[in-house]
């Protein structure tokens, strides 16, 4: 076969993914960056409106309602998540008897669905029968209206979200499972204790997976949706859980206003670029590569 | 390899054209595929889909030229759009009467007029509340499928122990009623008199109860006006009467609506606003419970107000751009007959829109108010969802006023002047866009 017929039988193969990716994700991409400058209704052509879709969002007061929100949501369940996945992952890494029964255990909860999980939490968090505030009332802690009170309403979101640490848990275990063992023994002959050789040689050595589930978790926490759109529809209490993504949808499919819902995921992708971008490059000076 | 490919690509290909070919028989006898297929999408399920699904069936089964394949859709009205959109509707969609302005503006349903004055589907032969309820900028957009007012249901067992013998008739009167019933154990709430929070479906609608209007028809929001305000007032009293946290904790108790945890059909709401399908869920859910039901209470300087009351409609109707567009209007008129109206209407326990009922249809009705509901719709105070197409936006701030004013981070006043602010621009946009659009005839 010559090199012609190799290159169009190579096209062909790959053909079906161009395809794909060509329709359902380079053509609606450009498409929603065209409809963010137009008034669209989706059932009426696009009408050009230049720049006022954004100029409209910069003073739209619900917008940066959404945008605090969202932001405040990240800041806090980003890092909660990530401490709370690297511990249970170095407990399960740790050798004790029964450990394949608790990495099941814990692993579990990230497989149920959102929106199941959601509903169970529904529950969960309920202010009168809810079994945390049941719990809480055991020690004498009077729980909060968790789902009614807009103090108590995002860390509710947030504590839920932990839930779901399980996917991350498993990669920080594959990375930790990784660290050679010569060099924890080469710092335990020099003296080093349990904190020491935690710090000094395991999270460098699982650096890379840190940074990686640290981009990932930008990426999920800027977009979340599911939780909080079940929970709470329409953002409630007073539009404390209501996020980015849900006001984008309202837009979109509610309001019938695709053109400013287009301008909002494009103003979510530049700042979730900007904010990937801007992590990759502080974290990049601690991020220690095996062999480098 | 190769061989392998030759001899399975074919038998695969053969295999999923006969699956194909199989599933299309199987559910369409050979008779019907000759038939001219006309889609109806309907949001109802369970028993109300039943009901119209055997008025379907009755069609189907009457003539021979077309056949209704109905399909329940969850999300019907996103996914009409959707469809619309892709230039592929259904014939027929059923949406909520609110939805028509949004509908009618995007210009993807067909004005009814002409199709109503040749199949005799005249204003005489509707109830007035239902008929105006599909009137849009002077035409007629939709047609009635099963109509519904509302009425504050209330337990009369709650009320005589609390010394009523009847209902509320005022909100003064509903008020004291409350404050009696309405009672706290050891810093718990254990009954409520009536709780604005539940259902909380229809929160538009205070101002409105109050005489209010949510805008003046044209180009001005009227969130602001004394009315809405008063009803503002009178919701945020509950907050002050009894505590946010106190109604929002009893109310977290509460299960989902269809249940028999529901705060109403367990007996721990006294009164409550619902429609006309509550009685089959007390038959289903609490069927020992005594209730009855009147009109939602008036100020009691307002007596004009009286009798007032919420219509609300499912509506049909006919999408632009459907392929077949007459054999729908046909289904359509079949279903505007009073035999069709009155078997779905009994099937989904509401009464009908039809002026023109048959004894039969009263003798079979399982609700004992039937009369009130179907009485309301005639009321010159029945009020529907306003007909502007911006609503589900102005609904959205509506409830995050009434959300701030309950927590009383803002003052009634601070939230009317609010969503007057936040939706008068929106409107304005609205309508300029709009005649913009118009002018360009797109």
């Amino acid at each position: 076969m010559n090199k012609r017929k190799e290159s169009i039988a190579g096209l062909l193969f790959a053909s079906p993914w161009l395809f794909g990716i060509s329709a359902f994700l380079f053509y609606p991409l450009l498409m929603s960056l065209y409809l963010s400058f137009c008034d669209y209704s989706v059932l009426r052509p696009a009408v050009w409106i230049g720049t006022d879709n954004y100029r409209e969002l910069f003073h739209d007061e619900v917008f940066w309602i959404t945008v605090k929100n969202t932001l405040l949501y990240a800041v806090v369940s980003l890092p909660m998540s990530m401490i709370l996945g690297i511990g249970l992952a170095m407990l399960l890494n740790s050798k004790v008897k029964g450990l394949t029964v608790y990495r099941t255990i814990f692993f579990i909860p990230s497989l149920v669905p959102v929106v199941s999980l959601a509903m169970l939490w529904l529950w969960l968090l309920n202010g009168e029968h809810g079994i945390i505030n049941l719990g809480l009332g055991k020690i004498g802690i009077n729980g909060p209206n968790w789902l009614s009170n807009p103090a108590w309403s995002k860390p509710a979101l947030i504590l839920m979200s932990l839930w779901g640490v399980g996917n991350a848990m498993l990669i920080y275990l594959a990375s930790l499972q990784d660290v050679p063992v010569s060099l924890l023994e080469a710092s335990e002959l020099d003296g080093a204790s349990s904190w020491q050789k935690t710090r000094n040689v395991t999270l460098p050595m699982i650096s890379p997976v840190i940074q990686f589930n640290m981009v990932m978790g930008i990426i999920g926490s800027l977009q979340v949706f599911t939780e909080a759109f079940v929970m709470f529809p329409g953002g409630v209490p007073a539009r404390s859980t209501y996020f980015y993504s849900m006001y984008l949808y309202d837009n979109a499919f509610n309001y019938s206003r695709m053109g400013y819902a287009s301008a909002m995921g494009w103003i979510l992708f530049i700042v979730i670029m900007i904010l990937t971008g801007i992590a990759l490059k502080l974290s990049n000076r601690h991020v220690h590569y095996g062999g480098v | 390899m190769i061989q392998i490919g030759k001899v399975f690509v074919p038998i695969l290909a053969a295999m999923t054209v006969g699956a194909y070919l199989g599933t299309e028989a199987r559910s369409h006898p050979a008779e019907d595929r000759k038939r001219t297929h006309i889609a109806v999408w309907v949001g109802w399920s369970g028993f109300e889909y039943d009901a119209f699904q055997a008025v379907v069936n009755d069609y189907n089964k009457q003539q021979n030229t077309i056949f209704v394949d109905l399909l329940s859709i969850s999300g019907n009205s996103l996914k009409t759009l959707i469809s619309a959109s892709a230039g592929l509707p259904p014939e027929i969609s059923l949406l909520s009467a609110s939805e028509i302005p949004q509908f009618a503006d995007a210009g993807a349903i067909e004005i009814l007029d002409e199709i109503c004055k040749e199949n005799g589907l005249t204003e005489d032969k509707y109830v007035p509340g239902y008929w105006d309820v599909m009137q849009y900028q002077g035409h007629s957009y939709a047609l009635p499928a099963t109509p519904a007012t509302i009425a504050l249901h209330y337990n009369t067992d709650i009320l005589k122990s609390a010394g009523y013998t009847k209902a509320p008739e005022t909100i003064e009167e509903m008020t004291e009623m409350e404050n009696k019933i309405t009672t706290i154990k050891e810093g718990k709430m254990v009954m409520a008199g009536f709780l604005p929070t539940e259902p909380g479906w229809w929160t538009w609608a205070w101002g409105p109860f109050f005489g209010g209007k949510l805008w003046d028809g044209k180009s001005k929001i009227t969130f602001n006006d004394p009315e809405n305000l008063r009803a503002m007032e009178w919701y945020g009293s509950y907050s002050k009467r009894f505590g946010h946290q106190q109604l929002t904790a009893y109310k977290s108790g509460f299960g989902v609506f269809a249940s028999p945890e529901n705060g109403f059909l367990a007996g721990r709401v006294a009164m409550e606003v619902q429609g006309v399908w509550m009685s089959n869920f007390i038959k289903t859910y609490s069927p020992t419970l005594k209730w009855d039901a009147v009109p939602f209470p008036y100020p009691k300087d307002r007596p004009d107000l009286k009798g007032h009351t919420i219509v609300d409609q499912d509506i049909f109707v006919l999408l632009k751009g459907c392929k077949h567009r007459s054999e729908a209007i046909k289904f359509l008129a079949y279903c505007e007959s009073q035999p069709a109206m009155e078997k779905l209407c009994l099937g989904q326990k509401k009464c009908s829109p039809l002026r023109n009922k048959t004894d039969e249809f009263w003798a079979k009705q399982e609700n004992p108010r039937i009369r009130l509901f179907d009485e309301m719709a005639y009321s010159k105070n029945a009020f529907a969802n306003p007909k502007i197409a911006i609503m589900p936006q102005y609904q959205a701030e509506i409830s995050n006023a009434l959300d701030e004013v309950a927590l009383r981070t803002l003052t009634p006043k601070e939230a009317v002047d609010k969503v007057t602010a936040r939706m008068q621009p929106k409107l304005e946009n609205y309508l300029r866009v709009l005649e913009a659009r118009r002018k360009a005839g797109k």
